[in-house]
């Protein structure tokens, strides 16, 4: 998960009692009424007194070599403030580091976010400009004239990998291949990932299953586009409001790509407009502290929607090659993968987290995956939920569906029967502990769903998911206020509303004081000590750690300042239902006291009551989930439609249990969307097709029944509450899932995405001229 | 080009400004009016974040000029609930956890309103069909068409 884990990270044991407030559903949440009156502030809404507005200037082409650019026109154009380019920002050596669940490299980072020697893809910068209006900077860059060489491009995953595919980097030799390749090539690494003996496995089986899949890139389709204002001071001091899923983690990005202090660079994050993954990378930031630096104003910039496609992160478009083998009885004795992935214009795909978790639901003796990372003449990919999970299931639980079939047993059945458990061997290192997975198969076979009839052209299909939870540095403050409140400052960011409520209750719940009186605000980064980026499903898991944590301490504090009025030891005393109380009889009469009585007291007895966390937490407490889907395809168009959805997911704990289904229903709508219309599509010249709502589908109102949900709940041992990260599981079973009912409706495997009218139409009519062939031959 | 006169009511309000021949109706709200609460998904017209209704006719703000809302009457977010009384959709759009980011919860709102004013008694199939033009990336849409359900229950007293 992008970093190694650590000796010294936290882990609180979780100690089952009674709840009074997490696991209920409050009646409010603190984002809820500004969200539905338009106050809530996101980071286009910010406006800052005599702000410019900024633009870029992108690539028309998918690669080319920039042989000079011209800016003089456009900076002489009334109103034009600043213009940067190449030239303004220093170039970075190779120097990796982790900026969610994918690792970046500052060389590429700072060539990403304003091209150098070249450009790699539609839609890559080129300039940037601040004006003083919207309409001058966009006249503006139509006064750049930049000067090209356009060379030959490549955008499929396989064709890049072919031998004579054109070299995006002439320096980049495979990764991973012993010895070192003496010719450059797009495959950027090889990674593996294996357990036991795969010979000796396939030996073992019965049955082998042996095919091949292909995927688009998808976009994460947050409805929010990237925007960030930055005010550059004469102190050398930066501010930045910006949407982001990880205000430190782009504070250190802005000050290594500029070259400045940590400590002068404050980033304010606003409330986030959708992130999904997407939002775990700078792009506008550092342009727009530069810009306010040449243009001595504030500036603002906001994408608009067709870059936001061109250039911000979709996820990788694949090629994923499955070979199983089990017995006839159903068990699965070999597993292998071929895992090849686009990582777009530079290295650096979510292949290390797919590599090693292909094949994590089931107990497997015998595993061997390979991946290759490769580059590509499309944008940067980032991490979009779960990232790199939804590809690999659609083959792995593909094939596993076939398996079951052709062993005649049920697909529940199938996947019990090979079912991760705890204890159970992973091929990604450590064995894993308590988990839910058969508690959620056993809960899809008892559910009425599968009790529903199916018609014709209708279909039923199984599949399951398996995702992290990532840990990482957290750090929360907790100010217990003179009337006895409390106030949480958390350093993740509340991507979707639910875990600042998540928090409340947590903090509540420690402090034996009603829901209500629990304020949780996001801090910027002057505000706490570092917080990695909220990736990996750990907003609410392990931002919760911290606030364990920190509460603990100011129920520490408040034990001490009952101490000392009753003048016993601060061990004397204990917090028992939301009051100190003294420890036992023998430490004297003293009535227990409520927070509002010790807050009262604080001052004189030492000074204001405060809690604060600065830990890393421990990954752990991975989430594992089964899905129902049931289809009806429409053999004129080719039209899939989802009838009826059923999710069930272990939680660990539910905290907030409706917000988790609604999380859990999201996840699974965009599912669908990967699986029936999303894709990027490029044309011969390498230029996006799609870049806007209307060409790349997401899923609307209408294309969407009712989603329905259960959680299970399998404590995580090293959570004090039991918590799991729920966010990302929900998005991979959809793919296969849908692939399986539509096989279950039709008789026919879908393994090329997306499984667009159009595609099935086609995979229909192959069908019916091999039948007809068929029964040709039979006649003759 | 020179700015032009616009004189337009906005949630029941008198109000009169200078813009620009070419500028949206959203950019007049956001930029003019300093009225942030509609929101920019797309600028095309595709996702419904910056739904408004002018003169009883919900529109997508992006697809609107400003000077066109001269003489007539604009409804934005910033009008739907009265001081602290949230209108009945916002308050089950709350309840049902309809929203999560938020960015698009102020189209829909305006979108379920001009719905419900239009037909206050919808089937789930006219609901899913009337929002899909309002493109919600966090829900998957379940708690938002419950959310309209029981709000037009509400509305029509039962």
């Amino acid at each position: 998960m992008g970093k190694a884990p650590s000796p010294f990270a936290t882990k609180i044991p979780y100690e089952k009692k009674d709840l009074k407030i997490v696991g209920s559903n409050p009646t409010s949440r603190g984002d809820a009424v500004d969200k539905v009156t338009g106050r809530a502030r996101y980071a286009s809404d910010i406006t800052l007194p005599g702000q410019l507005i900024g633009r870029v200037l992108r690539s028309p082409h998918a690669r080319a070599n920039i042989l000079s650019i011209d800016i003089s026109a456009a900076e002489a154009l009334p109103g034009v403030k600043a213009v940067v380019t190449r030239d303004d920002f220093p170039d970075m050596a190779v120097e990796h580091a982790a900026s969610g669940e994918l690792m970046v490299n500052f060389r590429d980072v700072t060539r990403n976010m304003m091209a150098r020697e070249n450009v790699l893809y539609d839609g890559h910068p080129v300039a940037a400009v601040a004006a003083t209006s919207d309409a001058i900077a966009r006249a503006a860059l139509k006064l750049i004239k930049v000067d090209y060489e356009v060379l030959p491009h490549v955008i499929d995953v396989r064709d890049a990998m072919k031998p004579d595919a054109p070299i995006l980097h002439e320096d980049q030799f495979t990764k991973g291949v012993e010895p070192k390749p003496t010719k450059p090539s797009n495959i950027a690494a090889r990674l593996e990932s294996k357990l036991g003996d795969i010979e000796k496995g396939f030996a073992e089986a019965d049955i082998i299953i042996e095919r091949e899949f292909n995927t688009k890139p998808v976009h994460q389709g947050y409805i929010e586009p990237q925007a960030s204002v930055a005010n550059y001071t004469e102190g050398g001091l930066a501010e930045v409001w910006t949407g982001t899923q990880g205000h430190f983690v782009f504070r250190a990005q802005i000050a290594k790509l500029l070259e400045m202090d940590l400590s002068k660079v404050k980033v304010i994050p606003t409330e986030l407009g959708g992130g999904f993954g997407g939002k775990n990378n700078v792009y506008l930031e550092p342009l727009a502290v530069m810009l306010s630096k040449k243009g001595k104003r504030p500036v603002k910039m906001v994408m608009d929607r067709d870059e936001v496609f061109r250039a911000t992160g979709p996820t990788s478009g694949t090629n994923v090659k499955v070979k199983m083998g089990c017995t006839k009885a159903g068990r699965i004795t070999a597993a292998q993968a071929e895992l090849n992935y686009q990582s777009g214009a530079y290295a650096g795909s979510s292949l290390p987290l797919a590599t090693i978790t292909v094949f994590t639901r089931y107990d497997l003796e015998n595993v061997s995956v390979v991946g290759h990372d490769v580059t590509t003449n499309r944008p940067k990919v980032a991490a979009y939920r779960a990232p790199g999970a939804p590809m690999v299931a659609f083959g792995v639980e593909t094939v596993v569906d076939e398996m079951a079939r052709e062993c005649g047993i049920d697909p529940i059945d199938f996947r019990l029967l090979n079912a991760a458990k705890e204890g159970t061997q992973t091929h990604f290192g450590p064995k894993l502990g308590p988990i839910g997975y058969i508690q959620t198969l056993e809960r899809a076979k008892a559910h009425a769903h599968m009790k529903e009839k199916l018609g014709p052209n209708q279909g039923r299909g199984i599949a399951t998911g398996f995702w992290f939870t990532l840990g990482a540095e957290t750090s929360a403050t907790v100010n217990v206020g003179e009337d006895g409140t409390a106030t949480l400052i958390f350093g993740t960011v509340d991507v979707t509303g639910g875990s600042r409520s998540a928090f409340a209750m947590i903090v509540a719940e420690e402090l034996g004081i009603p829901f209500e009186k629990v304020r949780t605000m996001s801090g910027d980064t002057s505000a706490l000590g570092f917080n990695f980026m909220t990736a990996g499903s750990r907003g609410t898991a392990a931002g919760s750690m911290a606030a364990v944590t920190a509460t603990r301490k100011a129920i520490a504090r408040m034990c001490e300042i009952a101490a000392r009025k009753w003048e016993v030891e601060p061990d004397q005393v204990v917090w028992e239902d939301g009051m100190a109380r003294p420890a036992g009889a023998n430490v004297g009469d003293f009535a227990p006291m409520s927070v509002v009585e010790l807050a009262k007291e604080a001052a004189w007895f030492g000074g204001t009551i405060a809690g604060h966390a600065e830990i890393n937490v421990a990954q752990g407490g991975p989430g594992f989930g089964t899905h129902i889907v049931d289809v009806e395809v429409d053999r004129r168009t080719g039209a899939v439609k989802i009838l009826r959805y059923t999710l069930i997911q272990d939680a660990g704990k539910a905290v907030y249990p409706e917000f988790i289904e609604g999380q859990f229903q999201g996840g699974a709508v965009q599912g669908i969307g990967t699986a029936l219309n999303e894709e990027y599509i490029y044309n011969d010249k390498g230029v996006l097709e799609n870049a806007g709502f209307l060409d790349y589908r997401i899923p609307v109102a209408s294309d969407v029944p009712f989603i329905n949900t259960e959680i299970v709940e399998v404590p995580n041992p090293d959570h004090p509450y039991g918590v799991r990260g729920i966010g990302e599981v929900p998005i991979i079973p959809p793919l296969p899932a849908i692939a399986n009912a539509i096989h279950d409706a039709i008789g026919i495997r879908m393994r090329d995405h997306p499984m667009s009218p159009p595609k099935v139409l086609k995979a229909l009519k192959d069908r019916m001229i091999e039948d007809a062939a068929a029964q040709g031959t039979a006649a003759e | 080009m020179a700015k032009q006169h616009v004189t337009t009511t906005v949630n029941g309000d008198a109000v009169e400004l200078l813009c620009d021949p070419t500028q949206t109706l959203l950019d007049v709200l956001r930029d003019e009016l300093d009225m942030k609460g509609t929101k920019e998904g797309c600028g095309t017209g595709d996702c419904g974040a910056c739904s408004v209704v002018l003169d009883d006719v919900l529109v997508c703000s992006c697809l609107v000029l400003g000077v066109e809302a001269n003489g007539k009457s604009v409804e934005t977010i910033e009008g739907m609930a009265e001081g602290e009384d949230l209108h009945p959709l916002q308050r089950k759009f709350i309840d049902h956890i309809a929203l999560q980011c938020g960015i698009c919860t102020p189209g829909l709102l305006i979108a379920s309103k001009a719905l419900l004013e239009e037909n206050p008694d919808p089937t789930e199939s006219e609901i899913r069909y009337w929002l899909a033009g309002n493109l919600c990336r966090c829900t998957g849409y379940h708690k938002i068409i419950e959310a309209v359900q029981d709000a037009a229950a509400e509305m029509r007293g039962n």
